[in-house]
């Protein structure tokens, strides 16, 4: 279906020359009458703001004053449109090689499945939609809160699986503790523990809602022979004077989960982890030993990435735009992969070729053109990057996330710089220029027959 | 899209039983890896469709993956509340009104001029069209400041009429590249025939070319449409309150991300919907439009 429509415009046109000398003898009022509205409304809006731009570009603020080169000099002294320009080649770097790789490994891949065609569909679908409907969904996707964003609940999922997470933020001893500050947010008692002891390690400050779920009422310590048994818990009772300081009182709650080390000489030789009670057993081992509830116990709940902060906020709008475009990617470069000679692959399989020979000494090869169009569209693309970053990025590090097209957008209708603003506008264009004289190139051999 | 076949190597006779086996670890390693592929790019896309179906209170307690567990919490609320606002509704029926007549303008003068670059003879020609083909990658960042400040002197700033022509403008090029391209293969003897019945310039384009051109015209106008269906840019800065379509009126709402997803997602679902229905009902369309105007 594609190269019914697209046929002049994606392959050479037949080699035999065919005369298109009008048919009917045009007289030239009649072909400047079916030209006149295309060619007046090019003429007013496109071709004519390319030189206002320009001329203007060479003007002050108010537009009245010679400039020279100021506006251009600004470019590069401006914070903000350095910003944005060093943003900039990070999303032409990144950006359209990450979409052009996964295109090609996806169209690659899906010719190997029999519901490729779906997945295809389910790629290229965020083509369809607008920037901004792709922007709000990010939004939400890279939600700072692990309950509302997807990213960060899946990061902070993984974490926590990998990582000890800890229960009890904000814990400390309360007066006249026998557990004193190790530094490091770490708590370590003042004496040492000898073998048959039993020890209370008190705590206070833990919010009553941020408790572990399964935190019983705690027991004191029993002596159980050498062992030496101790109970952790939240030495507080609410209500004035209700609790005694230091003792397990009834009502009060063991620290289910709490991890204890014995350390000796700056060594640790032993770790329990409190029950659900608060209580922890210790063996002889631990004798001479301070104890001491290490900081990992009280760091605040590992919350995920600041998607959206100041240093992660461009890599992760990248991020989106890929989502949008590696569909696009991925359908020009499977069309490429239709129209290529299968003997081919074939012959190289059958010399003994593994898939990943073939991959690599053929199918790239010969898609080589594909690719190149495929990256040079959607550098292009991202030059003129704007919705993305204007909806995803938050007020607080919008600046950090400036791209050019937005720098143009903020300098021309916000901060009413339009001499600087028509610069940034020339230096896109430019930019653009080379893909402009190719695609003039690549056509003129094709429209002279 | 058109389906491939399955390309994998017949497993074919004479083959060893351990690259049998390596091929079979290896299609299942592909069939994994595309499945979470396609869930990763299904998940955001779900993630706000479900968001758009809880309440407010709902969505700041917890995800929207809670749903799962709880399917009671799934509502219309939203939506129906949504479609009360009168700001709302009117911004989609702007978005209608910018995105029909742009369409069909670019296809009527792209059209024409597609056709006199094809088949008129007059001098220049080839430069002519040269000249249009440049323009294909002009960014629409370039004529921002200057058509904002042509339009307040012809004062159609702020209306429709002027998203309109911006509209139009920049799809030209893309418009009369395609249409060129597909009229200049229409068979010569064709036209020479419906000449000699007696046939003017202007019948033979109407009764003759315009019915030939069916495919690349649905090419070109789905391609325009989605393009100022889901465009923001251009009406962020030329349209009013009275004139903007529904992607300026829900990123006015953005700001307040956190407060306002209850307006934020079914709304970008609702500006969603066309698109997709297009999308899907015109997918061919859509991909030989995406394909001849990989220079845009």
């Amino acid at each position: 279906m594609a190269s019914d429509t697209a046929a002049g415009a994606t392959r050479p046109a037949p080699a035999a020359p065919k005369s298109r000398k009008s048919v009917t003898g045009t007289r030239r009022t009649v072909a400047a009458l079916f030209l006149l509205p295309a060619l007046v409304l090019l003429g007013a809006l496109v071709v004519y703001p390319i030189g206002y731009s320009v001329v203007r570009s060479f003007y002050d603020q108010s537009g009245d004053g010679f400039a020279g080169f100021d506006n251009y000099q600004s470019l590069f002294t401006d914070d903000g449109i350095r910003t944005a320009l060093k943003n900039n080649v990070l999303w032409v770097v990144f950006a359209p090689t990450v979409a052009t790789a996964l295109g090609l490994v996806f169209a690659v891949l899906t010719e190997r499945v029999r519901w490729g065609t779906a997945f295809k569909l389910v790629v290229f679908m965020p083509m369809a939609i607008s920037m901004l409907a792709a922007g709000i969904i990010f939004r939400l996707v890279y939600d700072q809160d692990p309950d509302k964003g997807v990213a960060n609940a899946v990061w902070v999922g993984v974490h926590d699986t990998f990582a000890q997470s800890s229960a009890f933020p904000k814990a400390h001893p309360g007066r006249e503790s026998p557990l004193e500050p190790a530094g490091g947010g770490a708590f370590v008692t003042k004496g040492t523990v000898s073998a048959g002891d039993t020890v209370t390690l008190p705590l206070v400050g833990v919010a009553p809602d941020l408790m572990p779920d399964g935190a019983k009422r705690a027991v004191a310590p029993k002596p159980d022979g050498d062992r030496i048994n101790g109970t952790t818990w939240q030495d507080f009772t609410r209500g004035k004077g209700v609790g005694t300081l230091n003792q397990v009182d009834a009502a009060e709650l063991g620290y289910a989960g709490m991890r204890v080390e014995a350390v000796k000489d700056g060594e640790v030789v032993e770790t329990a982890t409190a029950g659900d009670d608060g209580s922890f057993s210790l063996s002889a081992e631990a004798d001479g030993a301070r104890l001491r509830l290490p900081a990992s116990n009280f760091q605040e709940p590992y919350n995920g990435l600041d998607w959206l902060g100041p240093s992660l906020v461009t890599p992760a709008i990248i991020g989106s735009y890929i989502w949008m475009w590696a569909g696009f990617a991925m359908v020009l470069i499977a069309a490429g992969l239709a129209g290529m000679p299968r003997e081919l692959l074939e012959a190289a399989r059958v010399d003994g070729a593994n898939e990943w020979q073939v991959f690599r000494r053929i199918t790239v090869p010969l898609l080589a053109p594909v690719l190149a169009v495929v990256t040079v569209t959607l550098m292009i693309n991202v030059l003129k990057v704007f919705d993305l970053v204007f909806i995803i990025a938050p007020g607080s590090s919008q600046d950090d996330a400036n791209v050019l097209a937005l720098e143009l957008y903020r300098k021309g209708f916000s901060e009413d710089q339009p001499g600087v603003a028509s610069a940034i506008a020339v230096f896109l264009l430019l930019l653009v220029i080379p893909v402009m004289w190719f695609n003039v190139r690549r056509l003129r051999r094709e429209v002279r027959r | 899209m058109s389906a491939t076949k399955a390309g994998a190597a017949p497993a074919g006779a004479g083959r060893s039983l351990g690259s049998r086996l390596s091929e079979w670890v290896s299609g299942g390693l592909v069939r994994v890896f595309l499945i979470v592929v396609g869930l990763f790019w299904l998940v955001p896309t779900v993630g706000l469709l479900l968001a758009s179906l809880r309440t407010p209170q709902d969505m700041a307690a917890d995800g929207w993956w809670t749903v799962f567990t709880e399917p009671s919490q799934l509502t219309f609320g939203a939506y129906e509340t949504l479609l009360e606002n009168d700001d709302i509704t009117g911004s989609l029926l702007n978005t209608v009104y910018i995105t029909v007549p742009a369409t069909v303008l670019v296809v009527v003068i792209g059209s024409l001029a597609g056709y006199a670059f094809a088949w008129m003879e007059f001098p220049g020609r080839d430069w002519w069209f040269l000249a249009v083909v440049g323009l294909l990658v002009v960014p629409v960042q370039v004529a921002l400041i200057p058509i904002a400040e042509l339009f307040g002197k012809l004062g159609v700033f702020g209306s429709l009429t002027g998203v309109v022509l911006f509209h139009v403008g920049f799809g030209l090029p893309f418009a009369v590249f395609l249409l060129r391209n597909f009229f200049a293969e229409i068979p010569r003897e064709l036209l020479e025939a419906a000449r000699l019945d007696g046939a003017g310039e202007l019948r033979l384009f109407v009764r003759v070319v315009m019915p030939l051109a069916g495919p690349a015209i649905a090419a070109l106008g789905i391609f325009q449409f989605l393009w100022v269906w889901n465009d923001m840019l251009v009406a962020l800065i030329f349209t009013d309150s009275g004139s903007q379509p529904i992607t300026v009126a829900l990123q006015t709402q953005v700001r307040q991300f956190g407060n306002n997803i209850d307006v934020l997602a079914p709304g970008a679902f609702i500006s969603m919907v066309v698109p997709l229905v297009v999308f899907f009902a015109f997918q061919r369309q859509f991909v030989s439009g995406v394909m001849a105007g990989a220079v845009k």
